[in-house]
């Protein structure tokens, strides 16, 4: 067949045919696609963007390298090998399969002497005689082997293994199987209809029902790979396929509703199962199928697959009150708020908007128990395998807000709606930070002996009131000194001092203390005052507690520890106040629930044709790589025999198996 | 006159009573499983169970020392979870748990036996010395027997740990790393008899020893030796036939680019007169790729069947597939370069010893620098 004069088509099919081309198409192949994991895919834009720079931002979209596997050049490196590995399979199927049925029975005798495997034996046996027992001996050996008679003897043609050419039929013609299938799945219809400009993708961030048709996709649709989240009690009739920097929207030909989303988690609180509850429903909304999908158990629905992909939170309610933190009493005013949803608040001080960002139920923390260092000698000797996860604890639900205040200044803030155990001693958890990508820093509200922050609250109010502040000083300057000393000037004093350090105090925590101290005292004195500023200062939170239980009507505080870090803590978390960013506390009271799944569907026609084309190619592969293919001829005439082999691959194997023959020819023909 | 020749007698015929004893055993201690066990299984891992018996069986009897293998292991493993008497804690006690045959306990003598091997294989290259290049190979055999156990026990205790926490141990990098070591040995230690050449163990336990520094440093360093449970997506009996799989493929494609560089420091005259022929090293080598290829084929396939079944799609471009696609074109490539005339030799083993850089980014370097779905980002 090379025979042919070479025209240009011929020497293109020559070359694609050609190994060499195979193989740098296989190397080019894998290097390509090294490109797409070394860029993270199909991320928003505006991460590349802030990534690369304005510039190598552009240059890279050009190139498509935010979604490499996609773009034209990729497919045509595909589509290279796919028109390779077919021009390869046309050209040597017809060789190949001759080479399979045929004997080779009319090779010549010199070419049999001029092979490089081959072994003369003498014998006494009459030709015939022979041919048989060393038939009998090669078929033992599993070989088809054909008894042709030649002049003055015998010529025994033998093969072994011609499943081997066939492996590589079944191989070759299955990757352009599989191919063809990913080709079905992929996007090449929508990509044809951009270019027509019948369809577009859709950036802007607007409701769904109100995306124009030109980027939605029928119902019809061949192929696609889409995700929607549906909040549990809605339904979804479509999902969004994310392309380039913007998403179409494929029309469902049913309705996904979701009845419920449960999480099951281990006792070590990693996630253990997710799974949702869903309803599908036809156009005319009449119930198809209810089911329960789980990760790696989807549900399938003429033709196309509903998997669990993702969670989410679906719309929590929460029930909140605020607190107003610089408020001379203790000031609470109650607060409603959706997840996903904004709120405006008016309150003494100031206005601002609420966004709530998310609320998780459980949060598994690590409070902190020590972790048995590593490389001990227990874990020399191997160590033991079950972790200890005693420090991780769920502390319960929290919730995330942002509070942009009237200037559009937001922070963020994350807070327990139940209180935590540090140092042995209970508090309200109330963390902030500026962006995203900062750790939270918490405040910390101490709990009175009822378990409530009401005790901080008002304390904290008294300890910012004016009004209240000669009366604390007073009650203090009294309770420091002996009857004796009332009405002396010393009381004037401490009176005094008492105020300073309360007003002070109110100003800026005990940053403004330090302040002071350092304006006004010499170094050498500010250790020794600053002990006896901050009793002062103790003491005078004392007398502002016993006020505010009694305003209160409760009953007077005991002097005891508890009432000692109570207030110990009332004034270490107003100076944290201070830099808090924020003049409200919103505490969580209740909450009910109401959690979304993230779902991806999808129809794709081409994996039946991928899995066959897979099951070929592993066939194929160990025909290819497993069975040997060998031939042996024995040309007999009388007095003399000539073994010759030869194999497609050359192995030691091959080379033993010929010592063997050799050997039995030896034997037979003695 | 015929009857001098070795004609192949059919298989049935050929077994020894041992082979049958090996293969009863085999069955019944499946069997014993699938009773025992069978609670904890859904149909499909009932199904693995039940193929892997005759698999197995045949196995055996192609490989005959895998019978011993098979049977120590098993009966220390047995004997290690009877110790166990069900509580954990017995663990740091009893003496045989806390000093042998604990999982950890177990996979640290691997360890320790490996590190062992490879010193012994290179003073037996060096010194020419049959003996210590046989003991070499017998603690190579020792080390795979305890990884085993080691594995056996671990898979128990994570049941102990937690009926729901229980699994298979070829769930993290830690666990497949061991698994490495195994098929890896496996592999060298079955062409070690089938060539009669134990010297190449030298280079090959090399990258054994590489991967316990790697399983080491991890345990001792990050704790990853710790049992966790599985994350949802995890959660399936397609890891059970998709991660060996994968694992005997990337054993056999480090155990050719070890053969590789043999090749090339005898092609340079370095060791060649204590190193095996060119020829036997290429053989061993196409053989090794061989078979890795083979199954990477086939763990690349059951892959893209259980993203199917886990993340809505066969193929997604994650970027572990994509480097599993990329090995396995690589190696496409390597066996196609033999084909041709002209490009074997030299070219061959250079391509295999980059082929184990690429096979070992595929498996380290993704879960290290990339990330995917792989790292289970959504769920
Ligand atoms: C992803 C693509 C491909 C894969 C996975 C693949 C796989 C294989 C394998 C495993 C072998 C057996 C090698 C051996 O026996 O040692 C083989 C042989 C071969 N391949 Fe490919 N191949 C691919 C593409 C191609 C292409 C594009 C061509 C032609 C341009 C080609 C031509 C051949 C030929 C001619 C043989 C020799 C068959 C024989 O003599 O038995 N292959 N291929």
């Amino acid at each position: 067949m090379n025979q042919a004069p070479h025209t240009f088509g011929k020497s293109v099919f020559e070359l694609m045919s050609s190994m060499r081309f195979a193989i740098s198409l296989l190397s080019i192949l894998a290097v390509a696609s090294i490109i797409g994991t070394v860029l993270k895919q199909a991320e928003p834009y505006n991460n590349y963007l802030i990534q690369l720079g304005p510039f190598w931002f552009q240059v890279y979209e050009k190139l498509g390298l935010y979604d490499v596997y996609h773009t034209a050049w990729f497919l045509v490196i595909l589509t290279f090998l796919v028109a390779s590995t077919s021009v390869c399979i046309i050209r040597n199927a017809p060789n190949f399969a001759r080479e399979m049925k045929s004997f080779r029975e009319h090779i010549s005798e010199q070419s049999l002497n001029a092979f490089k495997h081959q072994h003369e034996a003498s014998t006494t046996h009459a030709p015939e005689a022979l041919a048989a027992s060393a038939q009998r001996y090669l078929e033992g050996q599993g070989y088809k082997v054909r008894n042709l008679p030649r002049d003055g003897g015998v010529l025994l043609a033998a093969k072994a293994g011609s499943w081997n050419r066939m492996g590589y039929f079944l191989a070759h013609s299955a990757i352009v199987m599989i191919c063809i299938g990913g080709l079905m799945d992929g996007n090449l219809v929508f990509k044809a209809q951009q270019l027509l400009g019948t369809k577009k993708i859709e950036t802007r961030d607007i409701p769904q029902s109100q995306v124009p048709a030109i980027s939605r996709l029928s119902p019809s649709n061949l192929s696609f790979r889409g995700s929607v989240q549906i909040p549990e009690g809605s339904s979804a009739s479509v999902v969004f396929l994310n392309v380039a920097d913007g998403y179409l929207v494929q029309d469902l030909p049913f309705s996904v509703a979701l009845k419920q989303f449960r999480i099951e988690h281990y006792t070590t609180g990693q996630p253990k199962n997710f799974e949702s509850d869903i309803e599908l429903f036809d156009r005319s909304g009449k119930k198809i199928r209810e089911a329960t999908i789980a990760v790696n158990h989807p549900l399938i629905h003429d033709g196309i697959a509903i998997y669990q992909a993702s969670f989410a939170d679906g719309g929590t309610r929460l029930d909140l009150r605020g607190w107003s933190l610089f408020a001379p009493t203790a000031a609470s005013f109650p607060i409603k708020g959706t997840i996903h949803q904004g709120a405006s608040l008016t309150s003494t001080a100031g206005d601002y908007t609420l966004e709530f960002i998310d609320f998780r139920p459980f949060n598994i923390e690590n409070m902190g128990g020590e972790i048995a260092p590593a490389g001990n000698t227990m874990s020399v000797l191997g160590g033991s395998p079950v972790s200890d996860k005693k420090h991780l604890r769920n502390v319960g639900p929290s919730f995330q807000y942002k509070l942009r205040d009237s200037r559009g200044q937001a922070l963020e803030f994350s807070n327990y709606m139940l209180p935590l155990e540090l140092d042995g001693r209970w508090y309200m958890m109330s963390g902030v930070r500026e962006s995203p990508n900062e750790a939270f820093r918490y405040m910390r509200m101490p709990l009175d002996a009822d378990g409530n922050i009401d005790s901080f609250m008002r304390l904290r109010g008294a300890l910012l009131s004016q009004e209240l502040r000669p009366e604390i000083a007073a009650r203090f300057a009294r309770q420091a000194l002996p009857q004796t000393a009332w009405g002396s000037e010393i009381e004037d004093k401490l009176k005094f001092s008492a105020t300073q350090m309360l007003t002070l105090f109110a100003k800026g925590g005990f940053q403004s203390l330090g302040q002071f101290l350092e304006e006004n005292l010499p170094a050498a004195e500010r250790e020794k005052s600053a002990g006896t500023y901050l009793r002062i200062l103790e003491l005078a939170a004392f007398e502002a507690l016993q006020i505010v239980n009694q305003q209160a009507g409760l009953p007077a505080p005991k002097s005891d520890d508890a009432t000692g870090w109570l207030v110990r803590d009332t004034l270490n978390s107003m100076s944290d106040m201070f830099v808090y960013g924020a003049p409200i506390y919103l505490q969580l009271l209740q909450y009910d629930e109401v959690k979304a799944t993230g779902l991806q569907l999808t129809r794709s026609p081409g994996k039946n044709v991928v899995y066959f084309g897979s099951f070929l190619l592993t066939l194929g592969v160990f025909f290819m790589l497993f069975v040997r293919e060998r031939r042996v001829w024995l040309r007999i005439k009388p007095g003399s025999a000539l073994l010759a082999m030869s194999a497609a691959k050359h192995t030691i194997d091959f080379e033993q198996e010929f010592a063997r023959h050799a050997q039995a020819l030896d034997t037979l023909a003695k | 006159m015929e009857l001098a020749l070795n004609q192949p007698t059919p298989l049935f015929k050929r077994l020894s009573w041992f082979d049958w004893l090996f293969a009863a055993i085999v069955v019944a201690s499946g069997l014993f499983a699938l009773t025992r066990f069978g609670d904890f299984m859904d149909i499909y891992e009932k199904g693995i169970l039940l193929a892997a018996i005759p698999s197995l069986a045949l196995f055996g009897w192609f490989w005959k020392p895998f019978r011993a293998l098979f049977i120590v292991t098993g009966a220390v493993s047995l004997f290690a979870i009877s110790q166990y008497q069900g509580e954990l804690a017995r663990m740091e006690t009893a003496f045989f748990l806390k000093y042998l045959i604990s999982s950890q306990a177990a996979i640290m003598w691997m360890c320790a036996l490996f590190l062992l091997a490879t010193l012994t294989y290179w003073a037996g290259v060096l010194s020419r010395s049959e003996f210590t290049l046989k003991t070499a190979a017998a603690m190579t055999w020792s080390a795979v027997a305890l990884g085993f156990i080691g594995l056996m026990v671990r898979w128990y205790e994570s049941y102990l740990i937690g009926a729901d926490v229980g699994h298979i141990p070829v769930s993290n990098l830690y666990e497949v790393f061991v698994l490495f070591c195994l098929f890896t040995a496996m592999l060298y230690l079955y062409y070690e008899a089938r060539y009669q050449t134990r010297q190449m163990g030298a280079f090959v336990l090399l990258v054994i020893s590489a991967a316990v520094g790697f399983i080491l440093w991890y345990a001792l360093d990050r704790g990853a030796h710790e049992i966790q449970p599985l994350v949802p997506a995890l959660k399936s009996w397609w890891m059970k036939l998709h991660v060996p799989a994968n694992f005997i493929g990337y054993g056999a494609f480090s155990l050719s680019a070890m053969l590789g560089v043999g090749y090339l420091l005898v092609q340079r005259g370095i060791l060649a007169s204590r190193l095996p022929r060119l020829e036997v090293i290429d053989d061993i080598m196409y053989k090794s790729i061989a078979i890795g290829f083979a199954f990477f084929t086939i763990a690349t396939i059951l892959g893209a069947m259980w993203a199917a079944e886990a993340w809505g799609g066969y193929w997604s471009w994650d970027p572990k597939e994509t480097w599993a696609l990329i090995v396995w074109l690589n190696y496409a490539a390597w066996l196609h370069i033999r084909l041709v005339k002209g490009l074997r030799g030299p070219m061959l083993a250079w391509w295999a010893v980059v082929g184990l850089m690429v096979t070992t980014f595929a498996f380290l370097g993704v879960n290290m620098f990339l990330s995917g779905l792989h790292s289970y980002g959504t769920l």
